[in-house]
């Protein structure tokens, strides 16, 4: 059964540069004298830190527990002591930091105890929140969960594989299909069962027949209804959007997920991730980098999470002349902004960069209008236009012209005689447009918080005016109600409640006089009205007394 | 800071342009050999001309003025407009025409990328209006020699009407209006016409073709435009051809004639001032097409070309708003 | 003659009649315009344009009586917005209504603090949690940076400190450069 192949508009063809790297297998990286493991994995998905300074923790230990919904967890890759927990830079063109683990390895590189689980007996969530726990996440470059990818478990017919690798110099994929296809497989059925797809479709660039055959030989022994198929090598065939196009003919749009379409796709490294946490217990604390470009000695390593690229660069033996690093491919990778950046669970690579192999653009010229970058968008955007909007800060046009739907994957400033960096002005937009919404929903909020701050006042104004006015009612009723409470009859009713709160304190105190004056003193015997005209001279004595004390 | 792509395809607009200067090359050859070699001359004049203005209008502008001269789009330009123009204009004319197209219509509008009016038709629109006399004088193919090629042009105008004749259009126009005759009647005049154009100018139209294919070959032009052009030209003069054969010209006339070829493959593709979409193109050339036919049949001028790329070039904003492609997974349905 | 008068006439009433009638008909209950620019400015809510709130000042713009470069916390984009929605020219930002700053928010220091509510009772967007002689804090998520709450504290504990970039805020620049020659 062949499958029907669709193609995408557009897409360039660069110089390929795999086979540098792409002829020796894979070996493993040495411990690095000190391993820097991010807690942040992604922009919405932090870590929160379990580890403190000084703790010792083991190999595949949990060190990092997963926030927000987005979160994952993140894990010791080798054992050793928690020396620090503070910023360092990571792989971002912001060149900002985010707070990292620090761990100097033991040396012993001695495992937790781990096991593999039986899936049969738990239920779907309990595998999900496994995989979660075990910190896999999507090892092509966008690290996201996999296990909030896995959705609920219906609604998708065709589980897709992505192993096209189709950047230029990249080959860690390549490596890992031809050494590692029998793990790949059985991480993808695993996938397969739990996100409940009919079928498994695994896309490859036509430029990798080892890989497509050691695949196909791992698919053939396998009971599992997998179909190994090559796909035409063309950039950017290995973008999500644009590999299921290929493989299923359905297009989607930005904003709108696979799983509305019945379709979702995996890297092969993230099955392979599955398939060791599944089957061996083992978290996600290792990947294969590639380390190529103006080096001596090109090739794929499997590195720990964790290792500063510095440390790699021994393996590889930059040449002198090299002038900066890239991380990830020469089309969408970003420049390092220091080599103390760490391998983080998205990154795939590492180019040395010379003038030689990446010269500098040339200046930028005046747009001509003449229409290549339209003819190579796989998004099919009029890149140009967006281009004159972009630079007009009119983002509002832009997002008219469905910039949001522009992959940023650099076929529009490859092909641009005039050398226009487009996908920066693209970058531009999008993130002022960002910014924008923020500060929206920033002053909406504002806004709101204002309105019923006035809205509060009011009120609080309003309830002290009707407990005034109810206390006054409850006097005036008070004061009505019990006769000879006071001389005076109640006045009238007062419109001020406070004069008739003045007026009720008033007649209280004339009722506690009354109420200490001595009552029955009209029939008293002859003793005791003496005795009451003594106290009387008494008090006037010590009144004249004290008058004159004060004077 | 420079950031992603890191790598690039070895293109560049000089490239682009110095593709295009290749491809009017095989026509010019064809100027030279059958109709007047001083049109090399004029070509020289025009290309110093250029650049010395836009060296002068970027130093005027504060830009840089070596990576921008170096761009080749200002000789493009002076080429197209000294061959729309008759090879033996007085040299100012030539002068002139190339100094509105670079100067007026390029820089003053904001120089390489933004005009948003065809140069080299602006220069000859303004010129066809401001020397009219001078600019319908033709030559007959290959009968003035060399010398006196260039004393016309270095010189200034003197008994020319001795020395040119009309062209093919312009016979066709004055022996379909002035003498009543039918177009079989006026294509068997002797002197103008040759097996399917004007004599000799017919040879011209074969030229820009191959260009125009060279061009297409190396990616620079889609198909759509000079099709496009070419096709609803053909289609229009066709059915006004079938209705009164005799009243009006065959298409394969209108093809050849004028700067039908020129204007299909050179100047209607010009990316700056041109419709940008797949649809937008296609509507752009036909609109052109349709408009020059008309101009030429029944309008005051001869060749009706420049103006209907004018009126054509207002219209594309619109055309391009109006003609934007699906965008990736915002088609009708999912799967083509 | 006469019967020009009496058709102009007739038009005159047969449109001042539309006209009026629209007027009641097609009325639009509040006034648009300045939901239109309170929606452009920022809600900080500080006073600096000289009315009491974002859209009092929206209301003065509406009116005539104020100018479109009062606002501070709108800065330059704000004015440019707000010129714009009114197709007035855009002017810079008055001087004395104050200067553009960067975003801030204010942080009160808890050592100082003695617990007055005086900038509880200042804040216009009730961002500050505290109560008598119970400890204040700001949360900084919802100040807006109006520093309202700056002067009545009596022990002027409350500063402002500017907000860092951060990697959600982080924002690409603008790829153009001018670019000037060293001399």
């Amino acid at each position: 059964m062949t499958v029907r192949l669709f193609n995408f508009r557009g897409g360039v063809k660069p110089d390929s540069h795999k086979n540098e790297s792409s002829a020796t297998p894979i070996a493993r990286a040495a411990l690095p004298p000190r391993l820097v493991i991010p807690l942040r994995q992604g922009i919405r998905s932090t870590a929160r830190c379990l580890v403190e300074v000084g703790q010792s923790v083991l190999k595949g230990e949990c060190i990092g527990e997963g926030e927000g919904p987005l979160g994952t967890a993140v894990h010791a890759s080798t054992s050793g002591t928690v020396v620090e927990v503070a910023p360092y830079p990571m792989a971002h063109a912001s060149g900002l930091d985010t707070l990292c683990v620090v761990i100097e390895p033991d040396g012993a590189d001695e495992w937790i105890a781990h096991e593999a689980l039986d899936r049969r007996t738990l239920p779907r969530e309990a595998v999900l929140k496994y995989l979660s726990d075990h910190g896999i996440v999507g090892m092509g470059g966008a690290t996201f969960p996999t296990h909030i990818k896995l959705g609920n478990g219906r609604g998708i017919d065709t589980l897709v594989i992505n192993g096209a690798e189709c950047e230029p110099w990249i080959t860690c994929d390549d490596r890992l299909m031809r050494e590692r296809a029998a793990d790949i497989l059985s991480g993808a059925a695993i996938l397969r069962e739990l996100i409940g797809a009919d079928r498994t479709l695994v896309g490859i660039e036509d430029n990798k027949p080892e890989a497509i055959e050691a695949m196909g030989r791992a698919a053939a022994v396998l009971s599992e209804p997998i179909e190994i198929v090559a796909v035409p090598t063309l950039y950017p065939a290995g973008g999500e959007k644009q590999l299921i196009r290929v493989l299923t003919g359905i297009e989607i749009a930005h904003g709108k997920l696979g799983s509305e379409f019945g379709v979702q796709c995996f890297n092969v490294g993230t099955a392979h991730a599955v398939c060791r946490a599944i089957h061996h217990g083992e978290p996600l604390i290792s990947r294969v980098v590639t380390l190529t470009g103006n080096v001596d000695r090109p090739g794929n390593h499997e590195v720990l999470i964790g290792t500063p690229v510095e440390s790699l660069l021994a393996l590889a033996a930059p040449r002198p002349d090299t002038d900066r690093y890239l991380m990830g491919g020469p089309m969408m990778g970003v420049a390092l902004p220091d080599l103390g950046v760490p391998i983080a669970k998205g990154s795939n690579c590492v180019i040395a960069a010379s003038p030689a192999l990446f010269p500098p653009p040339p200046p930028e010229l005046p747009c001509i209008r003449c229409g290549a970058c339209a003819r190579v968008c796989p998004a099919d955007l009029q890149p140009f236009e967006l281009y004159w909007f972009s630079r007009a800060k009119n983002v509002g046009k832009a997002q008219e012209y469905h910039l949001f739907d522009c992959i940023e994957c650099g076929c529009c400033s490859f092909v641009c005689p005039s050398h226009i960096p487009l996908v920066d002005y693209f970058r531009f937009s999008k993130s002022e447009i960002w910014a924008r919404e923020r500060e929206l929903k920033a002053a909406d909020h504002a806004r709101e918080r204002f309105e019923f701050r006035n809205f509060r006042q009011e009120r609080e104004k309003e309830e002290k005016a009707a407990k005034l006015a109810a206390k006054a009612a409850e006097t005036r009723a008070k004061l009505s109600g019990t006769p000879g409470a006071g001389d005076t009859a109640p006045r009238p009713a007062d419109e001020d409640p406070k004069k008739a709160l003045i007026a009720a304190a008033l007649a209280r105190a004339k009722q506690q006089k009354a109420a200490v004056a001595p009552k029955n003193t009209d029939a008293l015997d002859a003793d005791a009205r003496a005795e009451i005209a003594a106290i009387d001279a008494r008090r006037e004595k010590a009144k004249l007394e004290g008058s004159d004390a004060a004077s | 800071m420079i950031h992603s792509p890191y790598i690039r395809k070895p293109a560049s607009v000089q490239r682009v342009m110095f593709a295009v200067l290749l491809a009017l090359l095989p026509g010019v050859a064809a100027y030279v050999w059958q109709v007047a070699e001083v049109v090399v001359v004029n070509l020289l004049l025009a290309t110093v001309t250029a650049l010395a203005a836009e060296a002068l209008m970027l130093a005027l502008r504060k830009r840089p003025v070596a990576p921008a001269l170096s761009d080749l789009s200002a000789v493009v330009t002076a080429w197209l407009v000294v061959l729309c123009f008759p090879p033996i204009l007085p040299w100012w004319v030539t002068v002139l025409g190339v100094l509105i197209a670079i100067v007026a219509v390029k820089h003053l509008y904001g120089g390489l990328g933004q005009n948003p009016f065809n140069p080299a038709m602006v220069a000859y629109c303004a010129m066809i209006v401001a020397f009219p006399s001078l600019m319908s004088q033709w030559p007959p193919a290959g009968q003035l020699d060399f010398q006196t090629q260039l004393d016309l042009v270095l010189g200034g105008a003197r008994e020319i009407d001795a020395i040119t004749g009309a062209t093919a259009l312009d016979a066709m126009r004055t022996g379909l209006r002035a003498s009543g005759a039918s177009v079989d009647a006026v294509l068997l005049q002797p002197g103008a016409f040759g097996a399917f154009g004007g004599r000799g100018w017919e040879w011209l139209p074969l030229g820009y073709a191959a260009g125009g294919l060279y061009l297409f070959a190396r990616r620079i032009i889609t198909w759509h435009m000079p099709v496009a052009f070419l096709a609803a030209l053909a289609l229009i003069s066709g059915v006004f051809w079938l209705a009164n054969p005799a009243q009006f010209a065959p298409p394969w006339f209108h093809l050849a004639s004028g700067g039908a070829m020129l204007a299909a493959f050179f100047i209607v593709t010009d990316p700056v001032s041109g419709a940008t979409t797949p649809r937008g193109k296609l509507i752009f050339a036909a609109g052109i097409a349709l408009i020059a036919y008309l101009i030429r049949v029944f309008g005051a001028f001869p060749e009706g070309i420049a103006f209907a790329v004018l009126l054509m070039n207002i219209c594309v904003p619109l055309i391009d708003m109006k003609t934007q492609p699906p965008v990736f997974g915002h088609r009708e349905g999912r799967l083509p | 003659m006469l019967t020009a008068l009496l058709v102009m006439t007739a038009i005159a009433i047969v449109l001042g009649a539309a006209l009026g009638y629209a007027s009641i008909r097609f009325k639009v209950e509040g006034d648009p315009l300045v939901e239109k620019i309170d929606a452009i400015l920022p809600q900080t809510q500080c006073g600096q344009c000289g009315y009491p709130g974002c859209k009092p000042y929206a209301q003065a713009i509406s009116n005539g009586e104020a100018d479109i470069n009062q606002c501070p916390p709108g800065g330059e984009e704000g004015i440019r917005k707000l010129a714009d929605l009114l197709g007035r020219e855009f002017k810079p930002l008055s001087e004395e209504h104050g200067h553009e700053k960067p975003k801030s928010v204010a942080v009160i220091d808890e050592q100082i603090c003695i617990g007055c509510t005086l900038c509880v009772q200042a804040c216009p967007v009730d961002a500050i949690v505290g109560a008598a002689k119970q400890m204040h804090t700001v949360v900084a998520p919802l100040c807006t940076g109006c520093e309202l709450c700056v002067a009545p504290c009596p022990v002027d504990c409350i500063a402002m400190a500017a907000v860092g970039e951060s990697v959600e805020t982080w924002k690409w620049k603008y790829p153009v450069f001018e670019l000037r020659s060293a001399a």
